[in-house]
């Protein structure tokens, strides 16, 4: 594996993988000490074209437990605001000798373009690019379900799940990056969402969509709800809305005790935060014993660790 | 007094061969054998495919204001060797052409160039800005007598504009030339939308888009009676209405560009922004729509809308990069690839959509596309069907490099254009004869 930009691209072996080594990681990190020598004299470029600090520091974390020097580059404003190029910027994360550049962007496609325009030599770990894909957060959420809802995890996909994801499909790089590696894990994924937040020629992704939360529920054994964010200028962005109000789509959509409770009693409810308490999810359903939600950012850390070291280890020779 | 020029054995529309005499820009002579004059230069045309000169109804020049992208002069070039003997400039320049002004200055520079006939395009509107018509008794009027009318780049979207628009050039005969583009469903769109740009996560630009504003401009000029030319058909919806408009007796034209005729969505998943052109690049269904209407006569003219870009402006993210691609050293050849070579498309077929029927409808067909026979002016285009060639966007004439073929070989290139008896672009074949 040279760069990781889509879960498109990881096959069944890959994933499974990639999620076994995360539980090895995951083990490490119980040892009074946690740092592990791995990645000694390798250099992790944190670029960060869009905030996010939790994404940022999740990836910090990962790079420095195993022992990488860690760079970050916050390139705020972007060539359409005229600040430094894509392309330039790569060139000086070149000229600085980055073994690893993890890339958070705006827009889809960035760390595609960083990984093929020629630019650098590195390996690219995609952080999150416009509402394309965030490869580490399905693969940290394909964890946190393996081990929840698998019995013997390591090995093994999620043959016989059903994931239902819920909410801004349409902008949603979570969503996109899900439904193609729990496919490839096995996984029955459903969308729930309404029309407005569905793209247009969805119909080729391996996954069902349904327009309310209630018909989710009521349809299929759900074994894992996963609530999306919700911008709420999208809800009100006037003549171009995507749905009439706050209220109607906490109403249609948002899941709340009375939802909670009629899940099946196994079933677990995640959210890759930041959270839209009372929106997309009720404090109720966020703080219930149900709730992942803050253990997926632990294995947020793992996930990451297992990507850099699966990237970066090893790789000599191999340019 | 140039010497005289003598075209020997060239195939005249890919289907008769006949060898022509020049004299003083004017065909005089059109014979199976012609005795050269003693200060004749003489090109033996063997295998060479004759056309009347190329007329591209849509280029951007993109001078005055964008010289780092393009200038009138490196335009006319790239427009030379491509085989093309006039170029519409569009008006989206800066300033805009919008006044008498700037068209007669965009006008005239074309002449002092002489590589080229450049007949300016009129804004429709001031600025482009779709609120007030600009003067266009005026440009019609000056030296550069405009008679197409386009703010291409951005639609004539309010359908009062387009209404009195459509009336007004009646005037002067004249004809609005409309880029179909429904500007709020098409709000902050990347490129074409389904199947690819869900999984790409790049906002969509409907087919509908273009569509609506296809059949509603159609339904404008009929109830109006005046003439619209519809740019860059993209869909195949918007096939099916300008047939229907056809069908119908409206007065519509419509073109379609060499790349919506052999590329497609799925090649911006490389997201190289080089892929990035507006309208964007549609299905194979599409293609293949487009591309029995270009056969079948629905589409009138091909045409290129070269659109030249800086490279910064497409060496970044495919949402920061400028719309468009070039085309005009490029479109004989992906025209050979994709419509000769199939079958679809005779020589004949190509001499009228891209040099007839864009005459005719840029309303200088008393000059350009006439046919190649004695007593018409001598504007040729030489094309060699088996020059085969690999695009390289370094090596094109034009500013920039933006090239979406970069690595594709093409069948055939001109290797020679005559503009009124006087070469413009040459072959390396051909220097010699003319040496």
């Amino acid at each position: 594996m040279r760069h990781l930009l889509s879960t498109k691209d990881l096959t069944r072996d890959d994933a499974i993988l990639i999620l076994d080594t995360a539980a090895q990681m995951a083990a490490t990190q119980d040892r009074e000490v946690r740092k592990l020598p791995t990645l000694r004299g390798k250099t992790v470029v944190n670029l960060f074209f869009e905030d996010s600090t939790r994404t940022r520091i999740s990836f910090e974390a990962a790079a420095k437990r195993l022992s990488a020097d860690v760079i970050n580059f916050s390139a705020k404003g972007s060539s359409v605001s005229k600040g430094e190029s894509l392309k330039d910027t790569a060139l000086t994360l070149q000229a600085m000798g980055a073994d690893a550049v993890v890339v958070r962007h705006w827009a889809s496609g960035a760390a595609y373009q960083l990984a093929h325009g020629g630019w650098l030599h590195g390996s690219v770990l995609n952080a999150g690019d416009g509402t394309h894909q965030h490869p580490t957060q399905s693969l940290l959420d394909a964890f946190t379900i393996r081990k929840h809802l698998v019995t013997d995890p390591t090995g093994n996909d999620l043959t016989g799940l059903t994931v239902a994801i819920v909410g801004d499909v349409l902008h949603s790089r979570v969503a996109r990056s899900n439904v193609h590696l729990l496919h490839t894990l096995g996984a029955k994924v459903v969308l729930v969402a309404p029309a407005t937040l569905v793209p247009v020629g969805v119909e080729p992704w391996p996954c069902d969509v349904v327009h309310t939360l209630d018909e989710a529920i009521e349809t299929y054994d759900i074994d894992a709800l996963m609530m999306l964010r919700v911008q709420r200028e999208r809800m009100t962005g006037g003549g171009s809305a995507f749905f009439p109000s706050p209220a109607e789509y906490t109403r249609l959509f948002g899941l709340d005790g009375d939802r909670l409770r009629r899940l099946p009693d196994h079933a677990i409810v995640m959210h890759p935060g930041p959270m839209n308490r009372g929106l997309e999810i009720s404090a109720e359903a966020a703080d219930s014993p149900r709730s992942v939600i803050v253990e997926q950012v632990a294995n947020g850390v793992a996930v990451r660790m297992a990507a850099l070291y699966l990237l970066l280890a090893g790789e000599e020779g191999a340019q | 007094m140039s010497r005289p020029i003598v075209i020997e054995n060239a195939s005249l529309y890919g289907d008769t061969t006949a060898s022509l005499l020049i004299e003083d820009g004017v065909i005089t002579k059109v014979a199976d054998a012609i005795d050269a004059p003693d200060d004749a230069v003489v090109v033996d045309a063997t295998g060479l495919v004759a056309l009347p000169g190329l007329v591209d109804l849509h280029t951007h020049l993109r001078e005055p204001g964008r010289e780092d992208a393009e200038t009138i002069e490196t335009g006319s070039r790239a427009a030379a060797r491509g085989g093309w003997t006039a170029v519409f400039a569009m008006a989206n320049t800066n300033p805009v052409a919008d006044t008498a002004g700037v068209v007669e200055q965009v006008w005239s520079r074309g002449r002092e160039i002489g590589l080229v006939d450049v007949f300016p395009v009129g804004a429709v509107t001031v600025g482009l800005k779709g609120e007030h018509l600009s003067e266009m008794g005026a440009m019609a009027n000056s030296k550069a007598k405009v008679r197409l009318f386009s703010d291409d780049g951005v639609c004539v979207y309010d359908p009062v504009i387009m209404r009195r628009a459509l009336e007004y050039v009646k005037t002067f005969d004249g004809a609005v030339v409309q880029h179909a583009q429904d500007l709020r469903l098409t709000d902050g769109s990347q490129m074409h939308e389904g199947e690819v740009s869900a999984e790409l996560g790049l906002a969509g630009w409907p087919a509908v888009a273009e569509e609506s504003i296809v059949a509603r401009d159609a339904l404008l000029a009929e109830h109006v009676g005046s003439r619209v030319h519809v740019q860059h058909l993209s869909t195949a919806g918007s096939v099916e209405i300008i047939r229907w408009a056809k069908a119908r007796g409206i007065n519509v034209t419509a073109e379609a560009t060499p790349h919506h005729l052999l590329l497609t969505d799925e090649s911006a998943r490389t997201y190289d922004p080089l892929f990035k052109v507006n309208p964007p690049l549609r299905t194979q269904s599409d293609v293949e729509a487009l591309r029995e209407a270009v056969a079948d006569g629905t589409i009138d003219i091909i045409a290129t809308d070269h659109a030249p870009h800086a490279s910064e402006d497409k060496d970044c993210e495919w949402a920061a990069a400028s719309f468009g691609m070039l085309g005009l050293e490029t479109a004989l050849g992906v025209i050979q690839k994709a419509l000769v070579d199939t079958g679809a498309l005779t020589w004949r077929d190509v001499a009228r959509l891209m040099s007839e029927t864009p005459a005719r409808i840029g309303k200088v067909d008393a000059e350009h596309g006439r046919p190649l026979a004695e007593g018409e002016p001598a504007n040729i285009t030489l094309v060699d069907p088996t020059a085969a060639w690999t695009v390289d966007g370094a090596q094109l004439a034009s500013r920039a490099s933006n090239t979406p073929y970069g690595g594709m070989e093409l069948p055939g290139r001109a290797v020679a254009t005559l503009l009124r008896g006087v070469p413009t672009h040459l072959d390396s074949q051909l220097e010699g004869a003319f040496a």
